[in-house]
């Protein structure tokens, strides 16, 4: 909103959208931490438990509609993430995997919503969140699993390597736990949100400034812009989804991995 | 005209993942198509080595940002 009225005040060219249109100001000016990106976090968290709260509350054995859509996304999570990923001694974690594959679907999702439009997790800061979590809870399924040592000499001395391998294969392994598999984890949705925010920006803005030129020519083409604009955006709905699944999947890979015997 | 060619090289470093995202999912697709009933198996795995391939391009992309 902010760059496009100042793309209108000041008339010289187009201005292509930038890292700043992400830093939105505070919804009250004496609150400085208290920006859009918060309130629709705060927003999802009571979306997600009031519509699952909802649906569960008059659960009958013939469901009604809500209860029947509340109970797809759980058995979606349960079957398809828990359960053939993590195996046996899955139901310990449904909770935790469904709390994040709604909490971070919910998020992505209020990036096409009217007048939200904007997803959360373009901010880093809410995906490190979620990954120092999922960090935690991997780590600590190992340890309780395996005991300290030895979960440390699994990841670093992986059995069935030639010793000479080792050279090699144990700084890339420590580095894989410990630094590679929260940071991509995060940045994956971090990265995919933001390029998304910012590829409907700039077809928006752009079909928005070609509207507003002089010549004909752009006029003409403008239409185009925001078409194209109306398209994405339903490829940002399935990128959205597919980031919830596979932010959620790959937890779920993770702690099947600390859980199982061998690597 | 003014710009950062950090762009120019994220887009340039975006070529290898993007071949490999293709080659991932040409291989699932064709798995899929021989076996129709390992989907289930073979879908997790696909998109364990999409995220991975995916991965190096983020680095690129948020190393265009970040230099």
């Amino acid at each position: 909103m902010r760059a496009l009225s100042n793309l209108h005040a000041e008339g010289d060219g187009f201005v292509p959208p930038s890292t700043n249109d992400f830093n939105l100001p505070p919804i009250f000016e004496s609150v400085s931490w208290f920006t859009k990106p918060v309130l629709l976090v705060f927003l999802s968290v009571i979306l997600v438990s009031v519509f699952f709260i909802l649906s569960s509350r008059k659960a009958a054995v013939v469901p009604s509609k809500l209860q029947f859509a509340g109970e797809s996304v759980y058995a979606f999570v349960r079957n398809d993430l828990a359960r053939d990923v993590i195996g046996h001694d899955f139901m310990r974690f449904v909770p935790y995997l469904f709390t994040l594959f709604t909490f971070v679907l919910t998020n992505n999702i209020f990036g096409i919503i009217p007048l939200l439009q904007f997803p959360a997790m373009s901010h880093v800061a809410f995906p490190y969140v979620l990954a120092i979590f999922t960090f935690f809870v991997f780590h600590y399924v190992g340890i309780r699993k395996q005991g300290f040592l030895k979960y440390l000499k699994e990841i670093a001395f992986m059995p069935g390597v030639p010793k000479p391998v080792y050279i090699l294969l144990t700084p890339i392994e420590i580095a894989t736990f410990f630094i590679v598999r929260p940071l991509t984890l995060s940045l994956r949705l971090f990265a995919n949100m933001f390029a998304g925010h910012l590829l409907l920006l700039v077809f928006i803005m752009g079909g928005d400034y070609m509207m507003h030129d002089s010549h004909l020519i752009m006029k003409l083409f403008s239409p185009f812009s925001f078409a194209f604009g109306i398209a994405l955006t339903f490829f940002e709905f399935m990128v959205q989804c597919l980031q919830a699944y596979i932010f959620t999947l790959l937890t779920a890979l993770y702690i099947a991995g600390a859980l199982a015997d061998e690597h | 005209m003014t710009g950062t060619l950090n762009l120019v090289g994220f887009g340039l470093s975006a070529i290898g993942p993007a071949i490999a995202t293709g080659m991932i999912f040409a291989a699932y697709i064709n798995g899929v198509a021989r076996q129709p009933e390992a989907r289930s198996v073979l879908q997790p795995i696909a998109f364990l080595g999409f995220a991975l391939a995916e991965a190096l391009a983020l680095f690129g992309l948020v190393l265009a940002f970040v230099l």
